[in-house]
C-alpha cells in the first residue's frame, strides 16, 4: 500500500457502524479495499447482511470521510462477493465488542455440512459460559438476544455468520 | 416510469431526482441480459413479496421476540430482493425501486406459495419452514452458478435463509410436537401452503435456455422434500396428502391475494414518486 493510499484507507478505515459505535468498519471487515487517482478515491465496502440498513450509513460516512481527507471525486461501491463473514472480524474489533458489552462470534463462520455445532456463548459482563438463548433474533440482524443464568443479565450476542 | 412531481400537491414531499441506485453491484458487475433479469424477477419477487407478508406480523406477533424475528427475516428477504431486482433492472435501465412499486400484478414472477395469507402463527411458520427450505437449497447451488452476479447473491443469501430455516424448524418442532391445539393449528398451516409446493420444482422455457446460469427448479423437489420430510418426521407430523394447485406465478397470473399485497406495498410510492424521507 503506497502513502496516498493509506492516508486514503485511514480515513476511510476510522468510519464506525452506526448501530456498533466502538467499532469501525475495519474492525468489521466491511472496508475491502481503497484505491486513490489523483484526487479521486475510490473505496469498497461489503454488506454484513443483505437487507442491512447500516450499509447506507456506512456508505454516506466513507465517502463523507473521503471527502474530508481532501479528496474531491469520492465513490463507494458496495460489492456482494466475496460474502462478509464474522470471520473477517479482527481480533481487535472482538475485544472491543465484549468490553462494550456485546459478546463477540464465537467459532469461526466457515464450515462443511449443513449443522455447524454451536459453541458456548460467554456473558460479557461475568464471563459466564453459562447462557442461554432467548431469541435467535436479536436488536438488529447480526445479533441474538441472550441471557447469562450466572448473573442473570440479558446480553446482545454478535452471532457467527 | 417516473413522474416529474415538483409543483404539484404534494409539495411537502421532498423530491430527488430519480436515477439509478450504483449500490449492490455484484461480483462482475455486467448487466443482467432478458433472461438472467426474468429470473432474477422470480427470485427477487419471492423475497420481497414474502417480506411484505411477514412485514405485517410487526406488532402483532404472540410474543416480542417473534415480532422481533419475523421483522428480521422480512428484513433480510428485502435485502436479497433489492440485490435481485437492481440486477433485473440493469437489463432494461430499470431501477429496484420501478420494479417494487411500478410493476401491476401480472407483471410480478412471485410463486403462489410466497402470497398465501399469514393465517395464525402456525400457518405462518409452516409457509416460513417450505419458503426457507427452497430457499436453502435454491441459493446453496445458485452460489455455485456461472452468472456472477446471482452466483454473489446467492452466497450471500444463503447464510441468512439458513438462519430463516432454523428458525421455522425450530417452531414446527415445538408446534408439531407440542400440545393438541398447537398440533392442530400446525397441521392446519401445512395443509394451507402444500399445495402450492408442486410450482416451486417448474421447470419452463426461461430456464432451458438459462442452463447453468441458474438453478434448474426441478432438481430442487428431491431435495427439499426430503429435507421437509425429516422435519415433519422429527414433529411427528404427516407429510400433508393434497394435490398441487393450479398456479402460475411465474408466468404472471397470481391468486386473488397479490393484488392487495402490491396495492399496500406501492401505494405510497405511486401516490409520491420519488418520495424520500
Amino acid at each position: 500500500m503506497d502513502g496516498e493510499v493509506a492516508r486514503a484507507w485511514q480515513a476511510a478505515a476510522a468510519v464506525v457502524d452506526p448501530e456498533v459505535p466502538v467499532l469501525t468498519i475495519e474492525d468489521l471487515g466491511v472496508l475491502r479495499s481503497v484505491t486513490v487517482t489523483g484526487d479521486t478515491a475510490r473505496a469498497a465496502i461489503t454488506p454484513t447482511y443483505s437487507g442491512c440498513p447500516a450499509v447506507d450509513a456506512i456508505r454516506c460516512d466513507v465517502a463523507d470521510a473521503l471527502r474530508g481527507a481532501g479528496y474531491r471525486d469520492v465513490s463507494v461501491d458496495v460489492v456482494l462477493a466475496p460474502a462478509w463473514s464474522t470471520d473477517w472480524m479482527t481480533d481487535a474489533g472482538k475485544h472491543k465488542l465484549r468490553a462494550y458489552g456485546i459478546a463477540p462470534p464465537s467459532g469461526r463462520a466457515a464450515h462443511s455440512g449443513p449443522v455447524p455445532i454451536a459453541l458456548s456463548v460467554r456473558c460479557p459482563r461475568c464471563g459466564s459460559l453459562s447462557t442461554r438463548e432467548i431469541a435467535h433474533f436479536g436488536s438488529t440482524s447480526c445479533k441474538a438476544l441472550y441471557e447469562c443464568s450466572a448473573c442473570l443479565e440479558p446480553f446482545d450476542y454478535f452471532k457467527v455468520h | 416510469m417516473h413522474r416529474d412531481v415538483h409543483g404539484d400537491i404534494h409539495g411537502d414531499v421532498h423530491v430527488d431526482a430519480v436515477e439509478l441506485d450504483p449500490e449492490l453491484v455484484g461480483a462482475g458487475g455486467a448487466d443482467a441480459d432478458h433472461d438472467v433479469a426474468q429470473y432474477a424477477q422470480w427470485l427477487g419477487d419471492d423475497a420481497l413479496v414474502l417480506a411484505q407478508r411477514l412485514g405485517a406480523w410487526i406488532s402483532r406477533a404472540p410474543e416480542l421476540e417473534e415480532d422481533i424475528a419475523l421483522g428480521n427475516i422480512a428484513l433480510d428477504l428485502v435485502g436479497q430482493a433489492r440485490s435481485l431486482l437492481h440486477h433485473a433492472g440493469t437489463a432494461d435501465g430499470r431501477s429496484e425501486d420501478d420494479l417494487a412499486y411500478f410493476r401491476d400484478e401480472t407483471e410480478f414472477r412471485s410463486s403462489w406459495l410466497v402470497e398465501q395469507p399469514n393465517g395464525d402463527f402456525a400457518a405462518t411458520i409452516a409457509r416460513q419452514l417450505v419458503a426457507s427450505t427452497y430457499m436453502h437449497e435454491l441459493y446453496a447451488r445458485l452460489q455455485h452458478a456461472s452468472e456472477p452476479t446471482l452466483a454473489a447473491i446467492a452466497a450471500k443469501a444463503v447464510l441468512e435463509v439458513a438462519y430463516h430455516r432454523d428458525h421455522a424448524v425450530q417452531w414446527t418442532l415445538r408446534l408439531g410436537d407440542g400440545t393438541d391445539e398447537s398440533r392442530r393449528r400446525m397441521v392446519a398451516g401445512l395443509d394451507a401452503v402444500w399445495p402450492y409446493v408442486d410450482e416451486l420444482f417448474a421447470d419452463t422455457p426461461l430456464i432451458d435456455r438459462l442452463g447453468d446460469r441458474a438453478v434448474r427448479p426441478s432438481t430442487l423437489r428431491e431435495p427439499v422434500l426430503a429435507a421437509l420430510r425429516d422435519v415433519l418426521r422429527q414433529a411427528g407430523l404427516a407429510e400433508p396428502d393434497l394435490p398441487p394447485a393450479p398456479c402460475g406465478g411465474r408466468a404472471g397470473r397470481h391468486s386473488e391475494y397479490l393484488g392487495y399485497i402490491l396495492a399496500e406495498m406501492q401505494v405510497l410510492a405511486r401516490q409520491h414518486p420519488g418520495a424520500s424521507w
